[in-house]
C-alpha cells in the first residue's frame, strides 16, 4: 500500500472532494504506477464512497490499473491511421520482442504493454511510445530494435 | 514566469501590447522550431538542444532567439525550422544539420539547399514558408498562430493581438449581442454533431438555474483525430478567451476543460495558460476590472472514448462512471450537477476570439450556406503530406486530399477516405467532388466528426476497416443499453468470421439488419452513429465482402487467413534481410539465390515484407500458386 501520509497529502489536494476521485486516483497510480487494493479501500474509507462505486471507477477508466505495472509502459497505438498503415504489425513485433500480449505485464515487472485507440500523432504513425517518449515511423524491425536499446541501456545501467 | 503586468483595464491590455511590440525587434533573428507532439516524435527536442549549444558555443545567444512553437501542421515534413525574419522554410532537420544552418544561414546569409521542401509535381525547391503548395491552399485562421508563438509565454499571445476580443466582448458588448454575434455568425460545434453554437448559448443563457456552467470538451477521442490537440497545445490562450468570451455571454462564472489522459503536453500546456491568465487578471475575479468572474479547471479523462460524449463527459466530471444519460431534459437547461450547462469543444471554442474581433460578418463570409468558417482536418493514412489542414468549409475532398494532400504515395490507387471517426463512413472516389459541409458528408452516409481523415488506398481491406471499427467500439461501448453492447458485439463476430474466410451467404443483409437496430435504439451517439462504417463500406464495396464470403479472398491482400507471403524469384537477390528478420526460422535460401518461404511454419507477421528493400515478398489472396523454381535455376 502507498503511505497514508502521501494518500493524506493527494486527499488534500484534491479538497477531500468525492468529485474528485477521478483525479484522486490519478495521482495514486502516478505514484504507485498502478492501484493497490488497499490504497482503493483506504480513500473509500476516507470520503466515504462506497467500495463497489471505487471498483466500478476503477474497471470502467482504461487509464486505471489495478495490477502491478512494469518499469517500462510501451504503449502501441492502434489508431486508424496507424492500422492502415500496418500497425497491427508493430504490435505483433512488439509482442514477440517483450514475450507479452497488450495488456500484459511481464514477471519481472519490467515491461508493461499497452494497445492504444489513438495517440493523436496520426501523421507520423505508426506510433509507439515508451516511457513517454514518442517515435513515430514504426516498422517492425525498427520497434524491435527500439526495445532491444531500452534493454540494453538497462543492463549497462546495472553493471554501472 | 516572468513578470506580468496585472491588466485592470481594456486600456492596460493595448499599453502592454503596445510595449511588448516595442520591445520586440522586427529583424531580430528567430528561429521557429515547432515542438508539438508529431515533431517530438522525430525527436525534435534533441534538435533544439543542439540548435542551443551551437549558438552558445558561437556566442550567438543572445542574438538569435530560439521559440519553441507548437503544431503548424506540416507533420509529414517535420521537425520544422523556419529562420525569421526572411521566413526561410527547412524541413526534416536533423541534429547534423544544425550546424549548417547557423553557419550558412543565420552568419552567411545563404539558403541551405538540401533542407528546402521539394514540390514533388514540379521538382522545384521553395524557400519561404508562405510559398509552400501545403500552406498556400489552406486559409489558416487559427492553425497560423501555432507557428509564431511559444504557448507557454502568455506575453506572445498578447503580443499578436491575444485578449483584445475579450475586452471588446467585456467592455463593448452586452451578453446578449455576444450570443446574438455567434448566432449571426453561423458558427456550428466542431465536434462532430455541428450544432448551431449562437443557438446553444441563447438557450443556456434563457435557462434557469444557478449557477451556470461551461466545459471545453478536449477529450478528442476519435481515432485519426489530432486538431484539438494541436489548438490546445500550441495556443491554449486562444480556447481559454473563447471561453471567457461564452462565459460571460451565457452568465456562467466557473468552467472545465475535460482533457484526454493521452494529452500530457495539452494539459501541461493549458495549466500554464490558466496560471498566467489568473497572474494577469485576465482570469479569475474581477477579469480586467470588468466586474465579470470566472475561473477554470482541469480535469484529466481516464481514458474511456464515451466520455467524448456530453452527457458521459458530465458524468465522468461529477467523480462517476462516464456512462451517457439519456436526453429527456437538454443539458443546456439541466447538465453538469442538475444546473444550465454549455459544453463546446476546442476548436469551437478556438473560433469565437475571431468571430468577436472580426466580427460576425467576416465569419459568415467564409463556407458555405449551412456551414460556416475554417475547419481543421487532420489528413493522415495513405497520403503523401499528412499534418493539419485549415480549408474553408465547402471545399472539396479532391481538393484537400489530391491538391494540398499530394495524392496517395507509392504510384498506389486511391480507394476511399474515412471521415468522421467510428461514427462516420468511407466515401469512395467517385464522390469525391463532394464540398466537406457538415450536411452533404451526411447525405453519403458519413459525416465530418471532428475532422479526421484517413486516406485509403489499394492495400486497405474495407472488410477490415469496418470490423477495426468494431473491434474499438466494442471496446469504448459503455454497456449500458443492450442495442449498442450486444449489437456492436454480433456484428463484430459476424465481420471476424468474414474476415476469417469463415463469411456465409446472407451475412451481408444480416449485419445490414443489425445495424438497423443499433442505429434506432441506442442510447447514444456512439451506438447510433457505430454502423456507419459497416454500412458505408457495404454500400460502395460490397464487391470486396462478396469476394471474402464468396471466394474465400481478400482483393487488398490484409485479412491474415485469406493471405499468403510469397518471395517473387525474379525480384529476390538473396540478400538475406528476411531470413534474419523471421520469427518463425521459416524463409531458407542461399546467398545470392532466391529465398523461399515455408508456408507450413509461417505465421504471417509480415516482419518479411516490411524489411524487404525489393518488393519481393508478395501478399497472396486466391491466386494459383505459381510454377515453382526448378532446384537449379536456385
Amino acid at each position: 500500500m502507498t503511505e497514508a501520509a502521501m494518500l493524506e497529502g493527494i486527499l488534500d489536494s484534491h479538497d477531500r472532494d468525492p468529485a474528485n476521485i477521478i483525479a484522486i486516483l490519478q495521482d495514486i497510480q502516478t505514484e504507485a504506477n498502478w492501484l493497490p487494493e488497499e490504497d482503493l479501500r483506504y480513500v473509500a474509507a476516507r470520503l466515504d464512497i462506497p467500495l463497489s462505486k471505487m471498483m466500478a471507477l476503477a474497471t470502467f477508466y482504461k487509464a486505471f490499473s489495478l495490477k502491478p505495472r512494469g518499469k517500462h509502459i510501451v504503449s502501441v497505438c492502434l489508431g486508424t491511421a496507424c492500422h492502415v498503415r500496418g500497425g497491427e504489425r508493430i504490435a505483433g513485433a512488439v509482442e514477440r520482442e517483450l514475450g507479452i500480449k497488450g495488456g500484459e505485464t511481464d514477471e519481472s515487472l519490467t515491461w508493461t504493454l499497452e494497445t492504444v485507440g489513438c495517440l493523436g500523432a496520426c501523421a507520423l504513425g505508426p506510433i509507439v511510445v515508451v516511457d513517454g517518449e514518442y517515435h513515430g515511423q514504426m516498422t517492425s524491425a525498427k520497434a524491435t530494435r527500439l526495445l532491444q536499446r531500452v534493454r540494453k541501456a538497462d543492463e549497462n545501467g546495472k553493471a554501472k | 514566469m516572468s513578470q506580468v503586468p496585472k491588466i485592470t483595464s481594456p486600456d492596460d491590455l493595448a499599453r502592454w501590447q503596445e510595449r511588448l511590440k516595442s520591445q520586440r525587434d522586427p529583424d531580430k533573428p528567430c528561429l521557429a522550431i515547432c515542438a508539438g507532439t508529431g515533431c517530438q516524435a522525430y525527436g525534435v527536442n534533441r534538435v533544439i538542444e543542439a540548435f542551443q549549444e551551437e549558438l552558445e558555443k558561437r556566442g550567438l545567444s543572445e542574438q538569435v532567439e530560439v521559440l519553441s512553437t507548437g503544431c503548424p501542421g506540416f507533420c509529414e515534413r517535420g521537425p520544422l525550422v523556419t529562420v525569421r525574419p526572411q521566413g526561410i522554410f527547412y524541413q526534416r532537420v536533423q541534429i547534423g544539420d544544425v550546424a549548417d544552418i547557423v553557419e550558412e544561414t543565420l552568419i552567411n546569409g545563404q539558403v541551405v539547399e538540401r533542407l528546402l521542401y521539394e514540390d514533388p509535381t514540379s521538382g522545384q525547391k521553395v524557400v519561404h514558408e508562405a510559398e509552400v503548395p501545403f500552406y498556400q491552399l489552406q486559409q489558416r485562421e487559427i492553425l497560423w498562430i501555432n507557428g509564431l508563438l511559444d504557448p507557454t509565454h502568455i506575453e506572445d499571445y498578447v503580443a499578436l493581438g491575444g485578449y483584445s476580443a475579450l475586452m471588446k466582448a467585456l467592455f463593448e458588448m452586452q451578453p446578449e449581442e455576444i450570443v446574438e454575434a455567434v448566432k449571426k455568425s453561423g458558427l456550428r460545434g466542431r465536434g462532430g454533431a455541428g450544432f448551431p453554437t449562437g443557438r446553444k448559448w441563447e438557450s443556456c443563457r434563457r435557462a434557469e438555474g444557478d449557477p451556470k456552467h461551461v466545459i471545453c470538451n478536449a477529450d478528442e477521442g476519435d481515432p485519426g483525430a489530432f486538431m484539438d490537440r494541436a489548438v490546445l497545445e500550441g495556443n491554449p490562450h486562444s480556447v481559454l478567451e473563447g471561453m471567457i468570451i461564452g462565459a460571460h455571454a451565457i452568465g456562467s462564472h466557473h468552467g472545465y476543460i475535460y482533457v484526454r489522459n493521452e494529452y500530457p503536453m495539452a494539459v501541461e500546456n493549458t495549466a500554464l495558460a490558466i496560471e498566467a491568465a489568473r497572474a494577469c487578471g485576465l482570469l479569475g475575479e474581477n477579469i480586467a476590472g470588468s466586474g465579470f468572474s470566472f475561473d477554470v479547471e482541469i480535469r484529466r479523462g481516464g481514458g474511456a472514448f464515451v466520455c467524448g460524449e456530453s452527457s458521459a463527459l458530465m458524468r465522468s466530471l461529477q467523480g462517476e462512471v462516464g456512462e451517457p444519460q439519456a436526453k429527456y431534459v437538454r443539458s443546456v437547461e439541466r447538465g453538469l450537477w442538475e444546473q444550465p450547462t454549455t459544453l463546446n469543444n476546442v476548436e469551437t471554442w478556438a473560433n469565437v476570439p475571431l468571430i468577436i474581433a472580426k466580427g460576425w460578418e467576416w465569419y459568415a463570409g467564409i463556407g458555405t450556406e449551412g456551414s460556416k468558417g475554417t475547419k481543421i482536418f487532420s489528413l493522415v493514412g495513405k497520403i503523401n503530406n499528412t499534418g493539419l489542414v485549415e480549408v474553408p468549409m465547402g471545399v472539396t475532398l479532391r481538393h484537400i486530399i489530391f491538391d494540398i494532400g499530394g495524392g496517395v504515395p507509392g504510384g498506389k490507387a486511391f480507394k476511399a477516405v474515412q471521415t468522421g471517426g467510428p461514427s462516420g463512413g468511407c466515401i469512395p472516389e467517385d464522390m469525391l467532388d463532394l464540398p466537406v459541409d457538415f450536411d452533404e458528408l451526411n447525405k453519403v452516409g458519413s459525416m465530418m466528426g471532428s475532422g479526421g481523415m484517413i486516406v485509403m488506398d489499394e492495400g486497405t481491406c474495407m472488410v477490415d476497416i469496418a470490423r477495426y471499427f468494431l473491434d474499438f467500439l466494442k471496446e469504448e461501448s459503455c454497456g449500458k443499453c443492450v442495442p449498442c453492447r450486444e449489437g456492436i458485439a454480433r456484428s463484430l463476430e459476424i465481420l471476424n468470421r468474414i474476415c476469417e474466410g469463415q463469411g456465409r451467404a446472407g451475412d451481408i443483409e444480416l449485419l445490414e439488419e443489425l445495424s438497423e437496430t443499433i442505429q434506432g435504439f441506442s442510447l447514444c451517439a456512439l451506438g447510433r452513429t457505430a454502423p456507419n462504417p459497416v454500412l458505408s463500406t457495404i454500400r460502395y464495396f460490397r464487391d470486396e465482402y462478396e469476394a471474402h464470403i464468396h471466394e474465400r479472398r481478400c482483393p487488398a491482400g490484409v485479412c491474415k487467413s485469406l493471405i499468403e507471403y510469397w518471395i517473387d524469384p525474379n525480384l529476390c537477390t538473396g540478400c538475406g534481410a528476411c531470413i534474419r528478420v523471421c520469427p518463425q526460422l521459416s524463409i531458407e535460401g542461399e546467398k545470392k539465390a532466391p529465398h523461399i518461404i515455408n508456408k507450413m511454419q509461417c505465421i504471417k507477421c509480415g516482419a518479411c515484407y516490411d524489411v524487404c528493400r525489393f518488393q519481393a515478398i508478395v501478399i497472396r489472396s486466391g491466386e494459383a500458386e505459381p510454377v515453382p523454381v526448378v532446384e537449379a535455376a536456385r
